[in-house]
């Protein structure tokens, strides 16, 4: 059975009055399906109203509250609260979207329906599916569900559980514990999101546990503003932290949840008390269910309007998709959101897509007043294939002894934060 | 056709033919701008307010950062990555905001 969407005449009303755009016949009017509610579903579909008014958007999210990835670090370091990082869906309702707290479980792109968990059927002329990401649980041994309940990954925020786990794993360990990190090879959500955190555990731990250890163990020998981090890790935490490189048998392959053991491709077993393990990632599972991904388990889509390369009038967005040179971040959602949005609304009214053009800003924090940042300006090539970054473009912040920069980068991320879950939910 | 689906070049071209109507959607290039100043550029807790500037100023500030003539922490390495066209259209439209 199909539901057509509310029709909600009050806002419709609302909306024409305030839109110069030509009134459309009623019941015309496009319906624009989100699914995810995150930095790339709420982002798609705030912007939709705000350029948009005459467009129908609907969003549908599990989570009654969204929990940021960004600021969780902070978090961990005991400089914010889950309340601080936790936003509401009543904002993007009062701009006219329909939210429905519900699971999408299939795509039927041909037909252009969507099934929720709950039973109903909706109907889009375009779908905007910002999934995000799901753990590949058991591609390190030993680590499934429960594990994470022992061993947390926090690296999908839901309803914050993870998150605040960690905490008071951290918490409770005693003075000269080690917190042992498995770090993932690429691609993965939130390339620098792994050594923020070890910075912000570093913080805390410095300042009431300060014989401790951070052991982070990485599948990778090089990792994003590594030259930046490991300068103030030094500057700010001495020796506290050791990074292992994947070719120094940092690669996690095991991991022993009642010895609370961190078992390495070479047979290392590094005894941990508290454990933090970012495992392997993927597209989330709609994604594969519908037939999206490819054998890397991502999303490929067209980098001109985010069109996954499989399935006509679906625009994947987020971490799910296949971003070319653009990191997997919070940012990239936004403002990709904003072109699949322009893109799908274009193409739904026979008209050419606008020019895109994609931007990043990373902050992370690796101590008090200590902001450092990548950023990067993106344009795809004509046919839609590839991304490329504008030469001579971004980058990341200057090294050296430069603490006015550093204090500015924190307090301009702090405005981040800010600026953008505003932007998303405000 | 709404304004927001022309590319910056046009949109930019659009503004000087026809100034001073309403604030209309921001360009995608502006888009770019309200993840750090603020949804209308008026920016959020220390973040700097770009909106309701010159527009001139704005066209000046900019295209000083992409040329490194003036100091920023993260602006010079972001405004080297826009064209002319597109710091035009962010110029003219954060300077309509009011």
């Amino acid at each position: 059975m199909t539901t057509t969407f509310p029709r909600r005449a009050l806002l419709a009303a609302g909306a024409a009055l305030a839109a110069p755009a030509p009134l459309r016949a009623q019941g015309t009017a496009m319906r624009l399906l989100v699914i995810g509610g995150g930095f790339g579903g709420a982002s798609a579909a705030s912007f939709a109203r705000r350029t948009y008014p005459e467009v129908q958007v609907t969003l549908v999210e599990p989570q009654p509250r969204f929990v940021t990835c960004p600021y969780g670090n902070l978090l961990l370091g005991g400089e914010r609260q889950i309340g601080q990082i936790t936003h509401s869906y009543d904002g993007l309702r009062a701009r006219g979207v329909e939210v429905i707290h519900d699971r999408a479980a299939g795509i039927d792109a041909p037909t252009k329906r969507v099934r929720l968990a709950g039973g109903a059927v909706l109907a889009y002329d375009r779908l905007i599916l910002s999934p995000g990401i799901a753990i590949r649980w058991g591609a390190i041994e030993g680590y499934d569900e429960a594990a994470a309940q022992q061993m947390p990954h926090a690296w999908i925020p839901a309803d914050g559980s993870q998150t605040l786990l960690l905490r008071r794993q951290l918490e409770a360990m005693p003075d000269g514990g080690v917190v042992g990190f498995a770090i993932p090879g690429n691609p993965f959500r939130c390339p620098p999101g792994p050594y923020e955190r070890i910075s912000m555990v570093a913080h805390y731990l410095k300042r009431h546990k300060p014989r401790s250890k951070i052991l982070a163990l990485d599948a990778k020998e090089g990792f994003s503003k590594q030259g930046l981090f490991q300068d103030g890790w030094r500057a700010l935490y001495g020796d506290m932290i050791e990074w292992v490189p994947g070719n120094r048998d940092g690669r996690v392959v095991k991991v022993d949840v009642a010895e609370r053991v961190l078992e390495t491709e070479f047979g290392t077993r590094h005894k941990v008390d508290v454990a933090n393990v970012i495992p392997p990632q993927s597209a989330a599972s709609i994604a594969a269910a519908s037939g999206l991904v490819n054998d890397t388990g991502w999303v490929p889509v067209n980098t001109r309007t985010f069109e996954a390369r499989a399935a006509a009038g679906v625009h994947v967005i987020g971490d799910a998709n296949i971003p070319g040179p653009m990191p997997k971040s919070g940012y990239v959602a936004n403002t990709t959101a904003k072109q699949a949005v322009a893109a799908a609304v274009a193409l739904h009214r026979g008209q050419t897509p606008p020019e895109p053009v994609y931007f990043n800003t990373c902050y992370s924090h690796v101590g008090e007043n200590y902001g450092i940042s990548v950023v990067g300006i993106f344009r795809p090539n004509a046919d839609g294939t590839a991304i490329a970054e504008v030469p001579n473009s971004g980058g990341v912040s200057p090294r050296g002894d430069l603490p006015e920069q550093r204090r500015l980068e924190a307090i301009h991320a702090d405005s981040w934060y800010d600026s953008i879950t505003r932007s998303m939910f405000g | 056709m709404r304004s927001s689906i022309l590319p910056a070049a046009l949109l930019a071209l659009a503004a000087t033919i026809a100034p001073a109507a309403a604030q209309g959607p921001a360009p995608l290039a502006a888009e770019g701008c309200i993840g750090c100043h603020g949804p209308d550029g008026r920016g959020v807790a220390g973040g700097i307010p770009i909106a309701g500037r010159d527009r001139a100023e704005l066209v000046a500030i900019m295209t000083a950062f992409r040329a490194n003539e003036r100091p920023g922490t993260i602006m010079g390495r972001i405004a080297r990555g826009y064209t002319d066209a597109e710091i035009a259209a962010v110029a003219e439209h954060f300077s309509r905001i009011r």
